[in-house]
């Protein structure tokens, strides 16, 4: 894990304006940001926790839980919402057991909802790893889902 | 691909050279693969036609291209056929190999894979003509559909960076700012601030290093022209931004885009790393003796840095 962080630093210069990017690079290396890792950025950088976890908490993209090996993002912005979002992330609740933000005790699936994915035509939308689902009905959650188990 | 560009005759060349095939009639189908049409299935209608074009041995007779997004996003999947502007809607992969053997090779229209006019249900065969597209001036993403963004070439052969070549070596900083302002440009985000006069504003500011940021943290209901534009023709945003930066003399510009838009990140890092090569980006661009770079940040999922003052705290690694 250490090597795996002074190479991220490293590969942005050990620039404090990068943060985000270094935090984003270190998400996409072990699913989330793991409590050492951020110690290990605000030393190495001699940026303050409270500012590493204050970017941290701030953004959603980032998360402070180990996450499951499929994220499920559920839209729920504004178009997806109007057609039907929310019913797709209850719906998502039931079968995975777990609320937004959850991970099965399998550490199969992660349940995350997110704001807008750029493609409102095919509301609601639901995204697993990089494949997109357009135009989601309750009935098509558990043969999606089927997919990755 | 051709090594570095050092003057604007080199690009007017290269121009030439890439345009030769334009404007014929060989049969070309372009096909949706923007990230509204990948729910409805477009990867796999991509692939069909790849497949099915090698194995009917139409390489080169038929142009095949795989765009950003056309538009119509809830018809997906889309493609186009030329000659005659045929748009065919919900295509599936079992339609592919009728495609090419009746409408590209024997000219013949499918008329179940037409849009049909919801009131008058009456069949529409070329795209200009459906009553989404007839009221449409598509300047800016008009060309989506005639180049893959992923080819710095197909953007270049339909006139790409010419307009850049002409900012840096016919006019002066100013001069551009003249031009923007007399043309009436203004902001797409809702303020509609007139972009000569906030280029002329950051050129007369204090100060020595200045910055340009493109914003494409865009949040509306329904609304994803940052994501077309950036997935579809990432190198128009590319040109535009290095005029910019030469109008109010920057050397670094940000590109600031949405996490949620894996897509448009992967088009536009791609695009800036063709553009590097060609010499259009980077040091002494395309020998004028101007320089710029360009960094990409993505965003973290809040939607208040689309505001500039957040997005710019956002930049500077901090919360927005």
């Amino acid at each position: 894990m250490k090597d795996a962080v002074t190479a991220i630093i490293k590969k942005y210069g050990n620039d404090k304006s990068q943060l985000v990017s270094i935090l984003q690079d270190i998400q996409s290396e072990y699913n989330y940001l793991p409590r050492t890792a951020l110690d290990k950025v605000s030393k190495k950088m001699g940026i303050p926790q409270s500012q590493v976890f204050a970017l941290a908490t701030f953004f959603r993209a980032f998360s402070l839980k180990e996450r499951g090996k499929h994220i499920v993002n559920v839209c729920l912005g504004t178009a997806c919402h109007v057609r039907g979002g929310e019913l797709i992330l209850d719906s998502l609740q039931r079968q995975l057991g777990v609320n937004p933000g959850g991970t099965t005790a399998d550490h199969n699936f992660t349940l995350e909802s997110v704001n807008c994915m750029g493609c409102c035509a095919t509301g609601p939308v639901v995204k697993i790893g990089d494949e997109y689902f357009g135009h989601m009905t309750n009935d098509k959650v558990e043969p999606m889902l089927n997919k990755y188990r | 691909m051709p090594g570095k560009l050092k003057s604007p005759k080199e690009l007017e060349a290269l121009n030439k050279k890439l345009a030769k095939g334009l404007g014929t009639d060989k049969a070309r189908v372009s096909v949706c693969n923007g990230t509204a049409c990948r729910p409805y299935g477009s990867n796999p209608v991509v692939e069909a036609f790849k497949a099915e074009i090698n194995k009917k041995g139409l390489t080169d007779q038929v142009e095949f291209k795989v765009t950003g997004c056309h538009g119509f996003c809830e018809r997906g999947p889309i493609a186009i056929v030329e000659p005659g502007n045929i748009f065919y809607q919900k295509i599936k992969p079992e339609d592919v190999p009728e495609i090419l053997d009746k409408t590209v090779l024997n000219k013949q229209v499918i008329s179940r894979l037409l849009f049909k006019d919801p009131l008058t249900k009456a069949e529409i065969t070329a795209q200009a003509d459906l009553p989404f597209y007839k009221n449409q001036k598509r300047i800016i993403l008009g060309n989506n559909i005639r180049i893959d963004p992923t080819s710095i070439e197909d953007y270049i052969s339909i006139g790409g960076y010419s307009a850049l070549a002409k900012a840096l070596f016919d006019y002066q900083p100013e001069q551009i700012i003249d031009i923007i302002k007399q043309s009436g440009l203004r902001g797409r985000g809702g303020g509609g601030f007139t972009t000569g006069a906030k280029w002329e504003s950051c050129r007369k500011a204090h100060g020595d290093i200045k910055y340009v940021i493109v914003n494409a943290d865009e949040g509306d209901p329904g609304a994803y022209a940052n994501e077309g534009l950036l997935t579809g023709n990432p190198h128009s945003v590319l040109e535009g931004l290095i005029i910019g930066a030469f109008a109010i003399g920057s050397h670094q510009g940000y590109i600031y885009v949405r996490n949620e838009y894996p897509l448009a990140l992967k088009n536009i890092i791609n695009a800036m790393e063709q553009a590097g090569k060609l010499g259009l980006l980077g040091k002494n661009i395309l020998g004028s003796g101007f320089d710029f770079e360009v960094r990409v940040n993505r965003g973290g999922g809040a939607f208040i840095c689309g505001e500039s003052t957040a997005l710019m705290a956002s930049l500077e690694g901090k919360v927005g």
